[in-house]
């Protein structure tokens, strides 16, 4: 575990996080800020899935010749994660959309500019 | 067996099923019935259960019959049991004042969406409090909180999506550094269940992965908290989420997430590896710049709603001061003004969807004269703020009591001083409410709005009433939050 080959996914795991997290903050494009959350939240699938992977490891089935086995709970976790960051992406590009529509730009500075001035008395389509 | 058994379970299925169902009907009537029956189901599921527990023991519900560690286990303790009748009995009042609240401010076509959105953020809710299981509190705060960018993007104005765009992207952080410190835990111990977790960290104490997955997992709940610095998304939420989404939000979203926060020290790491480490001093350093930043932005505000939205920031601050001193007290002080906090910033913001309701808007210039104009509203409001203040007979003074209390316990007296007079900068924003209504005469006389219908008016003035009555009669609250504690504290391995 100590060497660097042992902590290959930790690793890997951070940097994916890092850069994700980088981009949330630094990108003022609406779009592109989602971009960094998939990568966010793509980094801990692999804090789990990982560690969860035996070498020559087969799933958890009774069967001569097999002995190692790969604990599949992780896995599974990580399925639910995975429908919960698609349905996070898709509400956050719908939101996009609408705002696109009402604001007429996706660039945050753009908006924060458009929100100093008085609104417009017009409810939202 | 028979249906009582089944009740921790049905808490959470109950409005799981109705929102389904709300979205299938499409018409606001039958939506609306569905949904008003499923949260007072709930209600009376959760008070049945508050009733159970409150002896000390611990309802263990197996899911599909899997017995815990290896299924996921429901567990009522008395601390969890009194979060669920706050966040059953707010979505029932909510629900019920929503019925003409969203006429005026969401598009008839959308009414069903809104309830079937309504419905899945209350089961996110009652599921993050009622699991025992680590990886279900993930899955539950992010179907509450899908639900809740939705329904605040439902607001009227366009700032309303931005409002919910950020939210979006502050909560998916949180909810991830959640699940990061949830897999660290699970990968050293290799369960999920809370309480066996628990048993297989004593051992594991010190080791960097656990006071990495403490790290993250402070930070991502104290995110949903909204735990200042960490409160940006906050003030324009409530600001721009339709008044019946602002009411439900501030009475019942930050305080489960408050619950999340008190289950993991509590219950998950134990108080040795809290009180080893500089977490408390930290809490009670940021509970104390959020109470005094958050009252001073408070009074720049313009807006009511934004007003009082920046005050439950500071209300917040109290809470986890609570947390922060960690003694039997201070805890104490924290669950109580979970609910009591709860029911004002719920009663403040029914109150303030009235407004909306007679005159279109919450900004000061709006309501000058409104103690004049809507009297019984302006009342309300003031005695909610009086509660915010913590003045002596309403519900807020009972917990600053408590809070004092503790503070004085551990000979703070500084933090006495400090709490004291961040009570002062809520007068200060209160009264600027106070001065509109009553000290400046309304710009047209005869401004005198719509007629407020009796199903928004009703709840609000209950909660308003309530404010008043757990200021007085303290038997509920203090003898639910002294269980709470007892069950906390007394769970340790």
């Amino acid at each position: 575990m100590t060497t660097l080959a042992g902590s290959f996914t930790y690793l890997v795991t951070f940097l994916l996080m890092m850069a994700g997290f980088f981009i949330i903050i630094a990108r003022g494009n609406l779009i592109k800020k989602l971009i960094g959350l998939g990568i966010f939240q793509s980094s801990v699938y692999l804090l789990y899935v990982g560690p969860a992977k035996i070498v020559g490891g087969t799933a958890p089935i009774l069967a001569a010749g097999f002995t190692v086995y790969s604990n599949p709970l992780p896995h599974v976790l990580i399925l639910t994660a995975i429908v919960v960051g698609v349905a996070t992406l898709a509400l956050g590009l719908a939101l996009v959309v609408l705002i696109r529509e009402s604001y007429g730009t996706i660039e945050e500075d753009d908006i924060l500019k458009l929100d100093i001035l008085p609104e417009p008395e017009t409810e939202q389509a | 067996m028979s249906i009582t058994q089944h009740l921790p379970v049905l808490q959470v299925a109950l409005p799981l099923l109705a929102a389904p169902l709300a979205l299938i009907v499409r018409q606001r009537r039958v939506a609306f019935a569905i949904l008003l029956a499923a949260s007072l189901a709930c209600l009376a599921i959760s008070l049945a259960l508050w009733n159970h527990v409150q002896d000390g023991s611990v309802i263990s519900y197996a899911i599909g019959s899997w017995p815990p560690p290896w299924g996921i286990e429901y567990r009522v303790d008395r601390l969890n049991a009194f979060v669920l009748v706050l966040v059953s009995g707010m979505a029932s009042l909510v629900l019920l004042f929503s019925w003409r609240s969203i006429e005026a401010e969401i598009a008839e076509d959308r009414h069903y969406l809104f309830y079937t959105m309504f419905a899945l953020c209350l089961t996110g809710l009652l599921g993050i409090t009622i699991t025992g299981d680590a990886f279900n509190v993930f899955v539950f705060l992010e179907v509450s909180s899908l639900s809740t960018y939705v329904l605040i993007a439902m607001g009227q104005k366009r700032r309303a999506l931005v409002a919910a765009y950020q939210y979006l992207i502050m909560g998916t952080i949180g909810a991830t550094l959640i699940v990061m410190g949830i897999g660290m835990l699970y990968l050293m111990t290799g369960t999920l269940n809370l309480y066996d977790m628990a048993e297989r960290l004593g051992p594991l104490q010190g080791q960097r992965p656990v006071l990495a997955a403490l790290a993250f997992i402070t930070v991502g709940v104290s995110l949903k908290v909204a735990l200042f610095p960490l409160h940006q998304w906050l003030p324009n939420a409530y600001t721009y989420a339709p008044s019946a989404v602002s009411a439900f939000l501030a009475a019942t979203a930050t305080k489960v997430a408050i619950y999340v926060l008190l289950r993991f020290y509590f219950s998950v790491f134990g108080q040795t590896i809290f009180l080893d480490l500089p977490v408390r001093p930290l809490l009670i350093a940021l509970a104390l710049a959020g109470m005094f930043v958050a009252s001073f932005l408070a009074i720049y505000q313009l807006d009511l709603k934004r007003l009082f939205a920046f005050s439950s920031v500071a209300q917040v601050g109290y809470i986890v001061l609570g947390i922060g001193m960690g003694n039997a007290a201070g805890l104490t002080s924290s669950v109580l003004h979970l609910f009591n906090h709860g029911i004002t910033k719920g009663a403040i913001f029914l109150l303030l969807g009235l407004v909306v309701f007679a005159l279109g808007g919450t900004q000061l210039s709006r309501l000058k004269g409104l103690g004049k104009t809507m009297p019984i509203t302006s009342i309300g409001l003031v005695i909610c703020g009086l509660s915010l203040i913590g003045i002596p007979g309403t519900s807020g003074f009972i917990s600053k009591w408590y809070l004092i209390m503790a503070a004085v316990e551990l000979g703070h007296w500084w933090l006495v001083f400090l709490i004291v007079s961040s009570s002062l900068l809520a007068t200060a924003y209160v009264w600027k409410f106070v001065d509109v209504a009553y000290f400046q005469s309304p710009e047209t006389p005869a401004a005198a709005g719509r007629a407020l219908p009796l199903t928004m008016v009703l709840p609000a003035l209950l909660l308003t009433a309530s404010t008043l009555y757990f200021g007085i009669d303290t038997r509920f609250t203090i003898g639910s939050a002294t269980g709470a504690v007892a069950s906390m504290i007394g769970a340790q391995p």
